[in-house]
């Protein structure tokens, strides 16, 4: 970022500036997916008359006045919650999906850190939101959030192994585990000889990009994996006992997470910010607006996915992460690493 | 301080920033909401009945799911460096990891035979 503005700073410096904007990058990615999809796609498709009211067209003040709502919220905490660690839940969620945007790259020389285990320690952080969900649910003294977060432990972890196991294939193809080596490995690459448009992973790594759909959905707990705050059996899960701010940051914690998902299968599998044949500066400029249209598309891929599917029961979703997604994410590594070696 | 440990700052930095925002709007939070104190409003939610106990109980099945977690956790750990490396390894490791993926494929298809998945 630095670099383009032709300033010359110290790295300090730098990192600070990165640290700010992605501070607001993360709400205000939060807003756009939760306006765009969570909002205005969900009352079309499931034809919802109260988010396309307020403010006359097209509903545009429905979010600020959810804001102005959020904010005028009294502050309740149960008599025989664990106060502290109720209180901090929340903050460990967004703290998770803050963490994931550190290695994600928007351009050749934007990104926060390019870390050299970069896919491994966006899977690592986000699923350190587990541990909040567990602190919430248990921290509540309440049967449904307990039942709750038990339901979401259970989830996530049985979702990371195809999620992590959906990566792999994309590690062996690239030969490295960093965000940005990854792009540069799919601007660089060729199908059969011809690199007109580069190597984008979805081609060769279609199961790949499946499973990491798949898996990524329910550790979004998005319909039809929301077994976890299912709301018309469990009235929110773990979320139940939250009020006002501290609610909403379950919600940005969702949302934002839902982004850098959207941000990392663009990058794994869609060739990220590359633009074919487009290096240097002008890639710097250009690169967030591709990442961000890439980004866009998978992001109403789960939103579609979402508003569109019933609820699974809880025995369906375990099986099929274990009797279906693992084994067939095994067999795509093996396949994978055959292809390697023998071409 | 070297390149290895300014990329971990980074992370300390967000850490950081996360607390940050979180603490700026709860504190902002606190200026605007009302506060008014009844004893009723603290009281568990149960859907409209008063709650009897404070925990429910719920059914350890689960941890059998965390065991398998485990197992397939720690074989992650190992297979990403593989992946790295295997165009430099060749064959021998992909011989290699063929082994590995079908013992523990073995350990799933016996939880699998035991009805471990099964929920019932």
């Amino acid at each position: 970022m630095t670099h383009l503005l032709a300033l010359d700073v110290g790295w300090g410096t730098t990192l600070a500036i990165k640290t700010i904007i992605i501070l607001a990058l993360v709400p205000a990615g939060a807003l756009i997916l939760g306006y765009t999809f969570l909002l205005k796609m969900m009352s079309h498709m499931q034809s919802r008359l109260g988010p396309m009211d307020p403010g006359g067209f097209h509903g545009w003040f429905q979010l600020i006045g959810d804001g102005i709502k959020f904010i005028q919220k009294e502050d309740v905490m149960p008599d025989g919650a664990d106060k502290r660690v109720f209180a901090m839940a929340p903050v460990v969620i967004l703290m998770s999906t803050f963490l994931i945007f550190v290695v994600i790259p928007a351009g050749p020389r934007i990104v926060v850190k390019n870390l050299d285990v970069g896919v491994f320690y966006a899977l690592a952080v986000s699923s350190l939101s587990v541990i909040g969900v567990l602190m919430a649910g248990w921290a509540s003294s309440n049967k449904f959030a307990l039942l709750g977060a038990l339901r979401a432990a259970a989830q996530l972890i049985a979702y990371e192994l195809p999620l992590l196991l959906a990566v792999v294939g994309v590690v062996i193809q690239a030969g490295t585990m960093s965000l940005q080596g990854i792009v540069v490995a799919q601007q660089n690459g060729s199908i059969f000889g011809w690199s007109g448009i580069g190597n984008p992973y979805f081609f060769t790594q279609i199961i790949g990009f499946a499973l990491f759909m798949v898996a990524a959905q329910a550790e979004l707990t998005q319909t039809p994996f929301d077994m976890p705050v299912a709301e018309s059996e469990l009235v929110a899960g773990y979320m139940v006992e939250y009020t006002g701010f501290r609610f909403l940051f379950f919600y940005i914690g969702e949302v934002g997470t839902a982004f850098a998902f959207a941000a990392l299968a663009a990058t794994l599998f869609l060739g990220g910010w590359a633009i074919p044949g487009v290096h240097g500066a002008v890639a710097d400029l250009l690169g967030p607006i591709v990442l961000f249209v890439k980004l866009m598309f998978v992001a109403f891929l789960f939103f579609w996915v979402r508003f569109t599917y019933p609820r699974l029961r809880e025995d369906q979703l375990q099986a099929l992460a274990w009797k279906v997604l693992i084994p067939l994410g095994l067999a795509n590594i093996l396949i994978t690493g055959i292809f390697k070696v023998a071409f | 301080m070297t390149e290895y440990y300014r990329n971990y700052l980074a992370v300390a930095l967000f850490i950081g920033a996360a607390l940050l925002m979180a603490g700026g709007m709860l504190g902002l939070g606190r200026l605007i909401r009302p506060n008014r104190p009844q004893p009723q409003k603290y009281i568990t939610y149960e859907a409209g009945s008063d709650p009897i106990g404070g925990w429910g109980q719920s059914n350890i099945r689960y941890y059998v799911y965390a065991l398998l977690f485990v197992m397939f956790d720690v074989e992650a750990v190992f297979i990403f460096p593989w992946a790295v490396r295997l165009e430099f390894l060749g064959w021998f490791a992909v011989i290699e990891m063929i082994v590995f993926v079908l013992i523990l494929t073995l350990g799933l298809a016996y939880a699998w035979r035991k009805g471990v998945l099964r929920w019932a």
